[in-house]
C-alpha cells in the first residue's frame, strides 16, 4: 500500500519537475524572441521601407507594391555615390596602414622582452579611452594651420585612433598563442627574423589579422565625430551625409531607409565573416572566446 | 705585430653572453612606426591643456592668456553642473540597463543548440550599425507620420508619443537607441564567459546537492565577473563620453535637456566658437573618464586573479 502511494508521489512529483521544466524552456524562448524582435525588426521594417513609395509610406505597414525608385533618387550621380567611395577610401585607408605599422608592433609587443613594455601597450590602450572630442578640438586647429584640414591623409591619420589600438591589441594576443617553439625551429631551418615574421607568422595568425583588419574596417566606417569635424565640402564620408537626408526637409522618407540601408548591409555582411573572432576582437582581445 | 693584432681587434675578448646591440633593439624598430603615428596624435592633447588657459577663439585675431579664468568660470557657471548631471545620468542609465538585460539575454542563451547559435549571430547585426545611421533608423521608426511604433502605440491608445521631442522623453529615447546598438555588445561578453566556465566545480556542486541560487551566487557569478567588468569597462567609458547618439538625434535639446559635457563643449567651441572655454570641459571628462578605467581594470585584475584561484 504504502509502496504505491510513494510510488505515485514520485511519478507526480517527476511528472511536475517536467511540467515545469517545459514551462521554463517556453519561458525562455519566449524571452529570446522578444529581445530578437527588439533587435532585428528595426532593420527589417527599414529595409522594407526602402522600397515603398512616399505616397505608400504613410498609410501601409508590410503590404505594398514594391519599388525601386528610392534607390535610383539616392544612388545615381548623388552626393551619397560620392560619399559611399570616399568613405571607402579612407576607413579602408586607415585600415592598410594600421596594418603596416601595428601588425610589427603587435609582434613586438608579444614576443620581445623590453624595458616599458607593458607601459607602451597601456598607452597605446589608453587612445581607445580618451575622449574623442578632447582629441579632435586641438587636432582640428592643428590641421587647419598645416593643411590637413578636409584631405583624406588628415583623415586617415586621426582614424588610426580607431583603428591602431584595436589592431594591436587583438593581433599581439594571437602572436602570444603560438608557441615560441615553432619560431625556433624556424630559426634552426635558416630562415632570418623577418623571414619568421613574413612566411611563419602571418600565415598562423591570418585569421586574426582578417578579424580585426574588418572590425577595424568597420569602426572606421562608422566613425562620426572625426569625419563631422575634420572633413568639409570635398570629403564627406557616409554617416555624415546620411543625415543630411533627414535634416533638410524633403518628406521622401524612402530615400532616408534606403540611405542607412546602403550603409548598413556591407557591415553586416562583414560581420558574418568575424563571427568565430568577434569576442574577442570587441574585447580588444581581453576575452578570448 | 702585436701592434696590428690591437688596432684589428682580433685579440679583443668577446662577450658571447652580450646580446648584440642590432638585436637588442629589434623591439624598439619593431614598435616604433605604430607608436609614432598614434603619438602624432598626442602633441594635440598637450596643446589642450595649454589651450584652456587662454581665451582662443576663431573669432579674435589674437590670443591672450587669461590663466585660470576659464577654469573658474566653468565652475561657476549653472551649465558645467547640468552638463555633468546629464553626463552621469546617461551613463549610469545606459550602463546599467544594458549590463542588466545583457546579462540575463546572455544566460537565456546558455544551451547550445542550432536556435540559441543562430540567434547569437542575428544579435551582433545592431553592434555593427554606425551609431549614427542607428539614430536614422530609429527617427524614421518613432516619426509620428511613418513611424511604425506610433502605429503600434495607436493600437494601444496612445497617440503622439513625442520621442525625442519632449524632454520629459528625450533620455528615454537615446538610451534606448543607445541600448539597441551596444546591449549586444554586453550579450556577446557575458555569453563568451559563460562558455568559459570550467565544467567540474559545477559538477561537484551537483553531486553535493548544492540549490541552483546556492550554485549561481557561489560559483557562477564569481567566475563571470571578470567578464563582465570587462563588458562594463567599454560601456561605461563609451557612454561617459557619447556624442554621436545624442548629436544626431537632438544636437542635445530640446533645450539643454541632453547637453552632456561633449556636446556643451562642441557647442561652445564650435558653435559659439570659443575654445579655449570649450577645453575645460573635456579635461573635466578626460579625467573623469581616466579615473573610472583604472578603478575597473584594477577591480578586473583582482578579480581574475581571484577566479583563476590565484589570491
Amino acid at each position: 500500500m504504502s509502496q504505491t502511494t510513494d510510488f505515485k508521489k514520485a511519478q507526480s512529483a517527476a511528472s511536475q519537475r517536467k511540467s515545469l521544466q517545459r514551462l521554463g524552456f517556453i519561458g525562455r524562448n519566449l524571452a529570446l524572441i522578444c529581445f530578437a524582435t527588439f533587435a532585428l525588426f528595426p532593420i527589417i521594417w527599414m529595409i522594407t521601407c526602402t522600397f515603398k513609395s512616399d505616397a505608400e509610406m504613410y498609410n501601409t505597414v508590410f503590404r505594398f507594391t514594391p519599388t525601386l525608385n528610392n534607390y535610383k533618387e539616392v544612388l545615381v550621380g548623388t552626393d551619397y555615390f560620392k560619399a559611399f567611395f570616399q568613405n571607402l577610401i579612407v576607413a579602408g585607408g586607415a585600415v592598410l596602414v594600421t596594418m603596416i605599422a601595428g601588425v610589427p608592433a603587435a609582434y613586438g609587443l608579444a614576443r620581445y622582452n623590453f624595458k616599458n613594455k607593458e607601459d607602451i601597450a597601456f598607452q597605446i590602450l589608453s587612445f581607445k579611452f580618451a575622449p574623442e572630442i578632447l582629441v579632435i578640438l586641438p587636432v582640428f586647429l592643428i590641421f587647419q594651420k598645416i593643411g590637413l584640414y578636409d584631405t583624406y591623409f588628415g583623415l586617415i591619420w586621426v582614424y588610426q585612433l580607431i583603428t591602431m589600438p584595436l589592431v594591436i591589441w587583438v593581433v599581439r594576443g594571437y602572436f602570444e598563442d603560438i608557441s615560441v617553439e615553432i619560431e625556433q625551429a624556424a630559426q634552426l631551418d635558416g630562415y632570418r627574423w623577418y623571414e619568421i615574421f613574413l612566411k611563419v607568422l602571418l600565415p598562423l595568425v591570418k585569421p586574426g589579422l582578417v578579424a580585426s583588419g574588418l572590425l577595424a574596417f568597420i569602426y572606421a566606417w562608422n566613425s562620426f565625430t572625426f569625419p563631422l569635424i575634420l572633413s568639409g565640402f570635398k570629403i564627406q564620408t557616409i554617416t555624415i551625409t546620411s543625415l543630411r537626408y533627414i535634416a533638410s526637409d524633403s518628406v521622401h522618407y524612402g530615400q532616408v531607409a534606403v540611405a542607412a540601408t546602403v550603409a548598413i548591409i556591407p557591415e553586416i555582411i562583414a560581420c558574418l565573416f568575424i563571427q568565430k573572432h568577434l569576442v574577442r576582437g570587441l574585447s580588444f582581445g581581453a576575452v578570448k572566446g | 705585430m702585436s701592434k696590428l693584432n690591437k688596432r684589428s681587434g682580433a685579440n679583443k675578448e668577446i662577450n658571447y653572453n652580450e646580446v648584440p646591440a642590432a638585436i637588442r633593439r629589434r623591439p624598439y624598430y619593431v614598435v616604433l612606426p605604430g607608436l609614432i603615428i598614434l603619438i602624432g596624435i598626442l602633441i594635440p592633447f598637450v596643446t589642450a591643456i595649454a589651450l584652456s588657459f587662454t581665451n582662443y577663439s576663431f573669432k579674435l585675431p589674437t590670443t591672450k592668456f587669461v590663466f585660470l579664468k576659464n577654469w573658474i568660470n566653468m565652475f561657476s557657471s549653472k551649465d558645467f553642473y547640468h552638463a555633468l548631471g546629464v553626463t552621469l545620468r546617461y551613463a549610469i542609465y545606459c550602463t546599467g540597463v544594458q549590463m542588466i538585460l545583457g546579462t540575463i539575454v546572455a544566460f537565456l542563451l546558455k544551451n547550445d543548440n542550432p536556435f540559441n547559435r543562430v540567434l547569437k549571430v542575428l544579435f551582433t547585426f545592431p553592434l555593427m550599425v554606425a551609431p549614427a545611421i542607428a539614430v536614422l533608423v530609429w527617427q524614421l521608426m518613432t516619426s509620428n507620420s511613418v513611424g511604425v511604433l506610433e502605429k503600434l502605440l495607436n493600437l494601444l491608445g496612445v497617440y503622439n508619443f513625442p520621442w525625442a521631442s519632449s524632454n520629459k522623453t528625450a533620455m528615454f529615447t537615446v538610451v534606448l537607441i543607445d541600448t539597441w546598438v551596444n546591449m549586444p555588445f554586453v550579450i556577446l561578453l557575458v555569453q563568451a564567459g559563460i562558455q568559459s566556465l570550467p565544467k567540474s566545480p559545477f559538477e561537484a556542486a551537483q553531486v553535493d546537492g548544492a540549490s541552483a541560487w546556492f550554485t549561481l551566487k557561489t560559483l557562477t557569478f564569481p567566475l563571470l565577473k571578470p567578464f563582465m567588468y570587462i563588458a562594463l569597462l567599454f560601456r561605461l567609458m563609451a557612454s561617459l563620453q557619447e556624442f554621436g547618439i545624442i548629436f544626431a538625434l537632438t544636437k542635445g535639446g530640446p533645450g539643454n535637456t541632453l547637453m552632456n559635457i561633449s556636446l556643451t563643449s562642441y557647442i561652445t567651441g564650435f558653435t559659439y566658437q570659443t575654445l579655449g572655454k570649450a577645453l575645460p570641459y573635456l579635461l573635466v571628462l578626460w579625467f573623469i573618464v581616466n579615473i573610472s578605467a583604472k578603478f575597473i581594470v584594477k577591480r578586473q585584475r583582482k578579480l581574475t586573479m581571484q577566479a583563476a584561484g590565484r589570491e
